[in-house]
């Protein structure tokens, strides 16, 4: 690598304008290589299935974006900017949210205060020490998001009294507050009822066209609907990338991948 | 499981709605210089709302950032002995600066202290964090039994007394009540109100999940650091009141005994609710005040008060994790339970 290859790596990653790229991202757990070199473009506004069995490297894939581990190898880009060596918080400032596979709430507070202090974090007065009044605009945004998850009479529940599937739905309300530029879920339907299930696509499909997603799906109907484009996982690698339509009449995929229950 | 469902949720006003039964301790305690005699009201009240005000700051750690941190009574000795280092006392060693500079600047320093104490002891979770503060504690309690040019060594500071505010002696039982009483009273606001803050909100958010909370844009580090220096103000003015109430310090008062009291008092109070510590240190000074006599008059030795106050510690910790406050929220939940649901009156056996 020379000086000059860096600074038109920048410049071309700038002017590109990608919500996320990652170059060369390898994440090794002891002798256990859960990434190896991956590379992924996503452009703003850009909806992305990703698929793959367990164990893939799906979840790690999300958690070197987020910053919750930092990877072996490679770098990470968002909308333009290096953040390989951010913190989490730095990243979720920059416009970037995620949910969990397995929810991850503070139990101990009401759905209102959940997603008040998601629409805290990501603005200023973190540390206030004065109380929101009345008519505080966080607090007004809060419940707007949750009356948009279908969860207004919950909204003072203790969320450690809350069922699974409304669990499930806070995760969203809470990657949607703030002003989300590209947003991960992961296997945001796992568990979900078919009612429940069709009420988180009409959410996703919802969403407005500058938000872009990387959605992590066992459900190959509920992925293909909501995205445009796919990536395949397999050990580590991504070995297939293309549209809905591609990767479903793709010969590799059906074997690895529908073969088994889809077919 | 169903107990904390039957909590109404807290709102969002300037502070919680003020119960009735609220408003008869709240009479209660104004009125408490004409019921009670001064031995009651200096050793007894006065020394709770102080040591309750210590145990505050605790409860505030750990009850809403889920640090448990033994830190608390050096950081109130801390304060203690700047005061009596900036302000007058007996030793040839104290500064004599005027009350409104050497106050606030105890607090300062004492916040200063907490602060840094506390950037270690973010850094570890759970019993690492009893472990760390509890070091700095025990050092600190050596270090100023060494220590002459500031700490006065082994005999510490005498005849450190309140200021002559308003013409009034502070030190005297019924002042001193108000005093104490105002302290603790304001104290115990301040924590309740910061709890529904974005601070304390955050602060709680932390405890529940740090790495959910850095994936909202927090960071998790500056809040828990923010958090030991919030809570050492509560600790410093109980600190300085404890001295004011002895006229000394020394490094008894920051010994390991009191250490480990501040931290039963919190625990057998409750750590749910700021009100926790200011129950918790009512029952341990009732006990101090009165288990002697007790124990003489059934003819054992009045020295063992403290296996007393052990064995209450061990069935409250035993019965109730959730100290005497979740003793009384079980009461309420099968009051609640026994109550009718469209009348809320108790229902009649046969109904
Ligand atoms: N913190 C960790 N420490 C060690 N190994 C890990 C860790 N996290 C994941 N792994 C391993 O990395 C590999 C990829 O795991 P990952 O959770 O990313 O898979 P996934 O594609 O999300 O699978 P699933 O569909 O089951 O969620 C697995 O072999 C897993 O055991
Ligand atoms: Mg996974």
């Amino acid at each position: 690598m020379t000086m000059t290859d860096t600074a038109a790596d920048r410049l071309g990653s700038a002017s590109s304008g990608n919500a996320l790229e990652l170059r060369g991202v390898t994440k090794l757990f002891g002798a256990l290589a859960a990434l190896t070199d991956i590379n992924l473009t996503v452009r703003p506004g850009e909806r992305r299935a990703v698929l793959g069995s367990n164990g893939a490297g799906k979840t790690t894939l999300f958690n070197c974006v987020t910053g919750d581990f930092l990877p072996t190898n490679g770098s990470i880009r968002l909308f333009g900017e290096d953040v390989t060596s951010f913190p989490p918080q730095e990243r979720i400032r920059r416009g970037l949210r995620r949910t969990y596979q397995i929810s991850l709430l503070f139990g101990g507070l009401s759905v209102i205060d959940n997603v008040y202090l998601a629409c805290r974090g990501v603005s200023r007065g973190r540390f206030s020490m004065l109380r929101p009044r009345r008519n505080d605009t966080l607090m007004a945004r809060a419940a707007e998001l949750i009356e948009a998850v279908h969860m207004t009479p919950l909204k003072d529940t203790m969320v450690r009294n809350l069922a699974y599937g409304q669990q499930r739905q806070l995760e969203i309300a809470l990657a949607l507050s703030g002003a989300p530029r590209l947003i991960l879920f992961d296997e945001p339907a796992a568990g979900l009822s078919p009612t429940e299930r069709s009420e988180l696509i009409a959410i996703l499909m919802g969403l407005p066209g500058h938000i872009g997603y990387i959605i992590i799906e066992h459900d190959m109907d509920v992925a293909l609907r909501v995205a445009t484009s796919v990536s395949m996982m397999h050990n580590g690698r991504i070995f297939k990338e293309g549209s809905p339509e591609e990767i479903e009449n793709d010969p590799e995929v059906q074997e690895l991948y529908l073969g088994g229950g889809h077919g | 499981m169903a107990v904390t469902d039957t909590r109404p949720q807290p709102s969002y006003q300037w502070i919680e709605h003020i119960s009735a039964t609220n408003f008869g301790i709240i009479a209660l305690a104004l009125i408490m210089p004409v019921l009670a005699n001064d031995f009651i009201l200096f050793q007894v009240f006065g020394w709770a709302f102080i040591l309750g005000t210590i145990a505050l700051s605790l409860q505030f750690l750990a009850g809403y950032g889920g640090m448990v941190s033994l830190l608390q009574m050096t950081v109130a000795g801390l304060a203690g002995y700047g005061v009596a280092l900036f302000g007058d006392s007996g030793a040839a060693l104290s500064l004599g600066w005027p009350w409104w500079l050497n106050i606030p600047v105890a607090i300062i320093v004492a916040g200063i202290f907490a602060t840094l104490v506390g950037a270690l002891a973010v850094r570890t979770e759970g019993i690492y964090t009893i472990m760390i503060t509890l070091a700095i504690a025990s050092a600190f309690f050596y270090f100023a039994r060494q220590n002459y040019p500031i700490f006065n060594g082994y005999t510490g500071f005498n005849l450190v007394i309140p200021p002559q505010l308003f013409g009034v002696d502070w030190r005297q039982p019924v002042p001193f009540y108000y005093l104490t009483l105002g302290a603790a009273t304001l104290s115990f606001i301040c924590v309740l109100y910061v709890s529904r803050s974005p601070f304390g909100l955050a602060l709680q958010g932390v405890r529940d999940n740090p790495r959910r909370m850095a994936a909202l844009g927090f960071n998790v580090t500056m809040h828990r650091i923010y958090a030991y220096t919030f809570a050492s103000f509560f600790a410093s003015i109980g600190g300085i009141l404890l001295v004011w109430q002895n006229a000394q310090v020394s490094p008894g008062t920051v010994g390991l005994p009191n250490v480990f009291d501040i931290l039963v008092i919190a625990v057998v109070g409750g750590l749910r609710h700021p009100i926790g510590p200011f129950i918790g240190a009512l029952i341990y000074c009732v006990l101090r005040a009165f288990a002697p006599d007790i124990l003489l008059a059934f003819g054992l030795s009045g020295e063992r008060f403290k296996m007393l106050i052990g064995l209450g510690f061990l069935a409250i910790v035993f019965w109730s994790p959730d100290g005497v406050l979740g003793l009384w929220d079980r009461w309420k939940a099968r009051r609640s339970a026994n109550a009718d649901p469209l009348t809320g009156k108790a229902r009649g056996g046969s109904a």
